[in-house]
């Protein structure tokens, strides 16, 4: 006699427990604390703040440790924690002229006023695993000259446009769209695609942002300027009729300027790309900043050339990885009927091909 | 557990979709778009289903949750659970005593009756999709009744393999208005959505889409004069309960090729061989 | 002390509450001309019983609402902000409306939808004395057969009708009586 099977809740159990027993791990080694992860893993919880749309290191941290450090588990676990929360309203927009910067550099002119500082970065570090830190010792550390630029810094862009050398932006007051309250709808204008860039996979921004360098809707881009560093949040409080400080985030911010040849209408003039995260997330930022500018071609006049990042459909409704691990995983869930149903079809045309 | 809301969602939440469920009932078959939210649990697997059921729950209900017609397969045990923990109702796996039935991939073999609501967890809300990638063009084509896509897809098929090889999320016609898709069951239970005495609501949370087919409403699957739409089942017979009539899962019983079915709805299964049939 | 007295009479337990009526409101708008119930609270005059609940579990400060006629006064506005914090705007913005039906007309000047989207259209709440299964013959989706209503106007919600799938969705309210008239509902059994 067949009996069948049974015991999923138990089964479901069993998964969970041994879940939570592979994630501490070997118990001979010291518990992961999640300052540690936050201080010591710092650019891990950026991306996880980032792509998680919520500014909370500490919540990044605990993501991290209780995803077993995949941080898109990371990222989901803080996009279901984050909806919960409650709206109290929303913040004046950041000044981020104002920044206290921790980096700052351009790549279109040697120095600029307040000049490059590098502040904390790979890009000049050989590419040599440091056996030093394997040994669970660390590298004495050098005195370092810190170098923070705490007075504002002139943007580059703002050099740039003074000459009209670069298209200005239209500094609009309409209140931008939130597509974590409106279902996204076409066609989405640039706040919301923005938005949707700056919550978007790292990994699929990276990829196609390159894929625009490789020629697939290439428009030529300069990094005008990119500063990391520390900006202010306020909030308007009607009830005291001014806006008040409620804290300080760090952020990332790239603008691009790129070539534009100008058409019979306009002279040739640059025109540019912006890319907004949160934490220091500078390839983020830079591939932001390029598909931002990638999906500006129609309303800069240039042709469609069927470049994949050019889509603004395909690209937005892609770029959440949230979106695209659930449907990715769910395949692995039982599909029992619909697959009978195929294997009927199969098997009946086989046999019909066969008479 | 206080620390949630009844049924998990925040009462903003809940009203938006409240909302969208209300034009979805009143234009039958149409897509609403909605702000669907991060749930706790991945999308793909019923997020949709879940804030639907969520937004509809009251405390006296009582629900069933299934998944390809079982209530014990993992997911609908842990979407059952959530439920159990977030709103207090209670569960059930008899179809009849259920006010509530979430499900994803088949309609119960128990004929749904007149107060019970049902909920489709849906993937792929646009029966368009896999013709016209594009949300743009798939809803100027809904807008404008524009359904020949289809009708050359299917007779494409027909064609090639002498039938329409569509076995699941078999499109159907709401009305005389729009193509909807039925959510992925199989096509043999496509003819239970017709004429349905419960309500019916289905839920695609990562495509932010929510539609309704309240109840009596016609629904006709899609098909020509000449090739007659089958909702075609497997020759067999069930070995638990002996049913010839339900739908069947195969199951593979030893590695030379032995198998065995199994009726998919174990509810209506279980019930059969209580009652020694 | 009048003004606590304005703001009392809302959801005793906000999410169970609303949880019910919408139960009822979704019962109703998927079952045209079907009869039911909604109470459990007492909103100012001259909104009704249903009326009242009905609004309390739909709007919130996303949903614009139009008052009219003798709705739109101090006590209700304040008790509906209180309650809601929607928004009021004229009925060309409105999402949600609430009135007699003479306090609503013309229709025209509410949105109907888009053809893309037509569900971006609004929702009209009419108060009237009585609701009884007399009257007009409607059929359609929701409607095994056919069923019958004292309308307030059969000519105008039959042209609302014709419009399908575009037009504007109503419910029907009076006292504690609740009925939905969603633009499917085909109205002089045509």
């Amino acid at each position: 006699m067949y009996v069948a099977v049974k015991g999923g809740e138990k089964a479901i159990d069993q998964a969970h427990a041994w879940l939570a027993e592979v994630r501490r791990g070997d118990q001979n080694t010291a518990v992961l604390d999640t300052a540690q992860i936050r201080d010591q893993l710092t650019l891990a919880c950026n991306r996880v703040m980032a792509e998680g749309s919520l500014y909370d290191p500490d919540l990044a941290a605990l993501a991290i440790k209780q995803a077993r450090g995949d941080l898109v588990e990371a990222i989901f676990l803080i996009r279901a924690y984050r909806t919960t929360l409650p709206r109290f309203g929303a913040s004046a927009p950041i000044d981020t002229g104002a920044m206290t910067c921790i980096r700052r550099i351009s790549a279109t002119f040697k120095d600029a006023p307040g000049g490059q500082l590098l502040g904390p970065t790979f890009d000049y570090t050989h590419r040599l695993l440091d056996f030093t830190l394997l040994a669970n010792g660390e590298a004495e550390l050098a005195e370092t000259e810190r170098q923070t630029l705490n007075e504002p810094l002139a943007r580059v862009s703002d050099i740039l446009g003074k000459d009209a050398l670069l298209q200005p932006e239209p500094s609009g007051n309409e209140e931008p769209g939130d597509l974590t309250r409106q279902p996204l709808a076409f066609p989405a204008d640039r706040a919301l695609r923005l938005q949707s860039l700056s919550r978007a996979d790292e990994g699929f921004a990276l990829c196609l942002a390159y894929s625009t360098q490789r020629g697939y809707g290439r428009n030529h881009p300069f990094i005008g300027e990119l500063r990391v560093g520390h900006v202010e949040v306020s909030m308007e409080i009607p009830e005291l009729g001014f806006s008040i400080v409620i804290g300080e985030i760090t952020v990332t911010e790239c603008e691009t300027v790129n070539q534009f040849v100008g058409s019979r209408k306009q002279p040739a003039q640059f025109t540019r790309g912006y890319g907004l995260t949160f934490g220091h997330t500078e390839r983020k930022a830079i591939a932001m900043a390029l598909l931002d500018r990638a999906l500006r071609w129609e309303e800069l006049g240039e042709d469609d050339t069927g470049a994949p990042a050019q889509d603004a459909e395909f690209v937005l409704s892609h770029a959440d990885n949230i979106q695209a691990t659930g449907f990715l995983e769910h395949i692995k869930l039982p599909h029992y009927v619909d697959f009978q149903s195929e294997l009927e079809l199969v098997r009946r045309l086989r046999a019909e091909a066969e008479q | 557990m206080s620390a949630y809301n009844f049924a998990y969602l925040d009462e903003q939440t809940k009203r938006m979709i409240r909302r969208a469920l209300l034009k979805a009932v009143a234009i039958p078959g149409y897509q609403v778009p909605f702000a669907s939210r991060e749930m706790p649990m991945p999308y793909g697997w019923g997020t949709g289903g879940v804030q639907v059921t969520a937004s509809t729950l009251v405390p006296e209900d009582r629900l069933k949750v299934i998944d390809q017609g079982a209530d014990d397969t993992t997911n609908a045990v842990s979407i059952r659970r959530f439920f159990e923990v977030t709103a207090g109702v209670e569960t059930t796996t008899e179809a009849d005593r259920a006010t509530v039935i979430q499900t994803r991939h088949r309609i119960p073999e128990t004929p749904l009756q007149e107060g019970q609501i049902i909920v489709y967890q849906v993937p792929i809300p646009e029966p368009l999709r896999f013709l016209e990638p594009r949300e743009t063009e798939t809803r100027k084509m809904h807008s404008l009744g524009e359904y020949g896509l289809m009708h050359v897809k299917l007779y494409e098929d027909i064609a090639r393999h002498g039938e329409i090889a569509t076995t699941y999320a078999y499109p159907v016609r709401v009305g005389k208005s729009y193509v909807m898709d039925p959510s992925p069951i199989p096509k043999f239970d496509n003819p239970k959505l017709n004429g349905s005495p419960a309500i019916q609501l289905f839920g695609a949370g990562r495509e932010q889409r929510i539609y309704a087919l309240p109840p009596w409403t016609p629904v006709k699957s899609l098909d020509f004069e000449d090739y007659p739409f089958d909702p075609s089942r497997a020759a067999g017979q069930c070995a638990l309960c002996g049913s010839t009539s339900s739908y069947l899962d195969e199951v593979i019983t030893d590695d030379s090729g032995g198998r065995m079915f199994l009726c998919s709805d174990t509810d209506y299964c279980a019930r059969r061989v209580q009652e020694g049939a | 002390m009048s003004d606590a007295l304005n703001l009392s009479g809302g959801f005793k337990d906000p999410a169970l509450d609303a949880a019910r009526a919408f139960r009822v409101a979704l019962n109703a708008m998927s079952q045209p001309g079907q009869i039911f119930e909604m109470t459990g609270i007492e909103p100012p005059l001259p909104l009704s019983e249903a009326a009242g609940a009905l609004l309390l579990t739909l709007i919130d400060h996303e949903t614009p609402v139009h008052l009219g006629g003798r709705y739109n006064s101090p006590a209700v506005k304040q008790w509906l902000s209180f309650h809601t914090g929607a928004p009021f705007l004229p009925a060309p913005q409105a999402l949600f409306a609430i009135g007699r039906w003479q306090d609503l007309l013309p229709l025209t000047q509410f949105a109907h939808g888009e053809a893309e989207y037509p569900e971006r259209s609004a929702t009209l709440i009419v108060e009237c004395d009585q609701l009884l299964n007399t009257g007009s013959c409607l059929t359609g989706p929701g409607i095994k057969s056919q069923t019958f209503l004292n309308l307030p106007d059969e000519r105008g919600l039959a042209a609302n009708a014709a419009l399908f799938p575009l037009g504007l969705d109503f419910y029907l309210t009076a006292g504690s009586q609740i009925s939905g008239l969603p633009r499917s509902t085909r109205i002089g059994g045509v």
